[in-house]
């Protein structure tokens, strides 16, 4: 079975707006939320900075009590998939049996475990609660949607750290296309924004550590000195296209190809060839049926750390070949949202939906000193007008692993 | 304020309710209150209590928590 996987709903929680929209024009016209870190405080730190979500109010979308019971990481994805959702109209069409969950995560509960931590340490262990195991492990963000909607069919999670929210809507296509489920809500979440968290971010010397935020997140730029963590969820309702058509549902755009691949190499590093990365690519480019002289945009994973933003480069010269390496049009939206970690395949394959349907591709913002050996159009500072034909996303996470999904206007 | 005030608020805060309308005979379950929030709520009371409560019998309605309470505080 090889059906045609289309999206029919999208919905956004990021630093720069909640909501699709908010999220699209605020990229579009290179808006920052990258700030000084309000969640704690961080003057024990030497990253002070992160992109944090504002004004969340998680009771617009949850009682009071279950959202006391739902780590933020998991709140953000609960709202991301109402909006997508909602958007799809797509509930009551469906077989609860035949309409799956795949979301993503990088850590997990991470609020909900520091919390608790120091609940044990400072009060002892009849303080920790009982609500610590379900509301930190990896898995609960899908089965806080699956709950939400009463969706029957697989509800599994994609733990791959940042490649995380594009391994889970890679999988999710795969369960469509090949018949497994008719509809999945899916994407991914994050909410790193904590003491322990950053702590260990930064001792790994993975993160900026400028007061400055428009020098801080920086991909492709000579500057770069590391990725600013951020938090948010992106959601997406995948569909089988012949039921989206008969039902009439409005589609955005169609999840055409999907590669993934391990750098089975370091931890924490990426191959510095880009080999791994670059086979991920390639594997989405032929299953998305791409020809060299189609205009194709890049959503980078482009994290501004040293290593990245060098093998990333190499591997889609890898994939595409120099010369049309040279024809894409290449951004990392990071460089406004920051890193959303679990949540950034996701975010960035709405981006890459939105390019297509709107012909306009965001850019790469603080582009201002480019790194020599990072040579291609990274599409610096201003957003620019282009009608692509194919949008791909890029995500590589630590441990090696490599995802990448590819998407088409629906024709 | 004595154990069933406080019992009837914490249980209020977390159902939306109004503490007067939570009497001693009613069923926890039955009030939307499952075994986690039974236990949460349990902890916080001896939180503010400074009490140690040993679940000896079963904790099914609002009488059953300020019963563990009084025991635990005689």
């Amino acid at each position: 079975m090889n059906r045609r996987v289309v999206i029919t709903g999208m919905g956004a929680v990021s630093p720069i707006g909640i909501g699709v929209e908010a999220f699209w024009n605020n990229l579009l016209a290179g808006k920052c939320g990258i700030d000084r870190i309000t969640r704690f405080d961080p003057s024990n730190i030497r990253s002070s900075l992160a992109a944090e979500v504002k004004d969340f109010d998680p009771e617009k979308y949850q009682s009071a009590k279950d959202a006391s019971h739902t780590d933020r990481s998991a709140q953000f994805a609960l709202a991301a998939a109402i909006e997508a959702v909602e958007q799809s109209k797509v509930v009551g069409t469906v077989d609860p049996y035949r309409a799956a969950v795949y979301f993503g995560t990088g850590i997990g509960g991470f609020e909900t475990t520091e919390l608790n931590c120091r609940k044990l340490v400072e009060k002892g262990a009849r303080r920790v609660s009982p609500f610590f195991v379900p509301m930190m492990i990896a898995n609960m963000p899908s089965g806080t949607i699956a709950i939400h909607f009463g969706f029957c069919g697989q509800a599994i999670p994609a733990v791959t750290a940042c490649a995380s929210g594009s391994h889970a809507i890679g999988e999710a296509t795969r369960a469509i296309r090949h018949g497994y489920a008719d509809v999945v809500v899916t994407g991914g979440c994050e909410a790193p924004i904590v003491e322990v968290g950053l702590a260990g971010f930064n001792a790994m010397k993975a993160l900026a550590t400028t007061d400055n935020p428009s020098e801080a997140s920086l991909p492709f730029d000579k500057r770069r000195g590391g990725f600013v963590p951020a938090e948010g969820a992106g959601a997406l309702v995948l569909e089988e296209y012949e039921r989206a058509v008969s039902r009439g549902a409005t589609i955005y755009g169609e999840v055409v190809g999907y590669g993934t691949t391990c750098d089975a190499y370091h931890m924490t590093a990426p191959k510095a060839d880009g080999s791994g990365a670059g086979k991920a690519v390639s594997l989405a480019l032929e299953e998305a049926n791409w020809k060299a002289g189609e205009r194709v945009y890049v959503n980078a994973h482009g994290t501004g750390t040293t290593l990245n933003d060098l093998a990333e480069t190499r591997a889609l010269k890898l994939a595409f070949g120099e010369e049309e390496a040279r024809k894409l049009l290449v951004s990392s939206t990071k460089s406004m949202t920051g890193h959303m970690l679990g949540a950034a395949g996701a975010i960035e394959a709405i981006v890459c939906a939105k390019a297509l349907q709107e012909n306009v591709v965001p850019p790469t913002i603080n582009l201002l000193e480019p790194d020599p050996e990072c040579d291609l159009d990274y599409v610096p500072n201003v957003k620019r007008e282009a009608s692509v034909d194919l949008a791909i996303s890029n995500s590589f996470g630590f441990g090696g692993h490599n995802a990448c999904v590819a998407i088409r206007r629906c024709v | 304020m004595d154990a069933f005030q406080l019992v009837t608020r914490g249980l209020a805060k977390r159902l939306g309710l109004d503490p007067e309308g939570i009497g001693a005979e009613d069923d926890l379950k039955m009030l939307g209150i499952d075994s986690l929030d039974a236990a949460e709520l349990l902890m916080e009371l001896e939180d503010k209590l400074g009490i140690e409560i040993e679940e000896t019998g079963q904790i099914r309605t609002v009488g059953d928590i300020v019963a563990a309470i009084d025991e635990a505080t005689n």
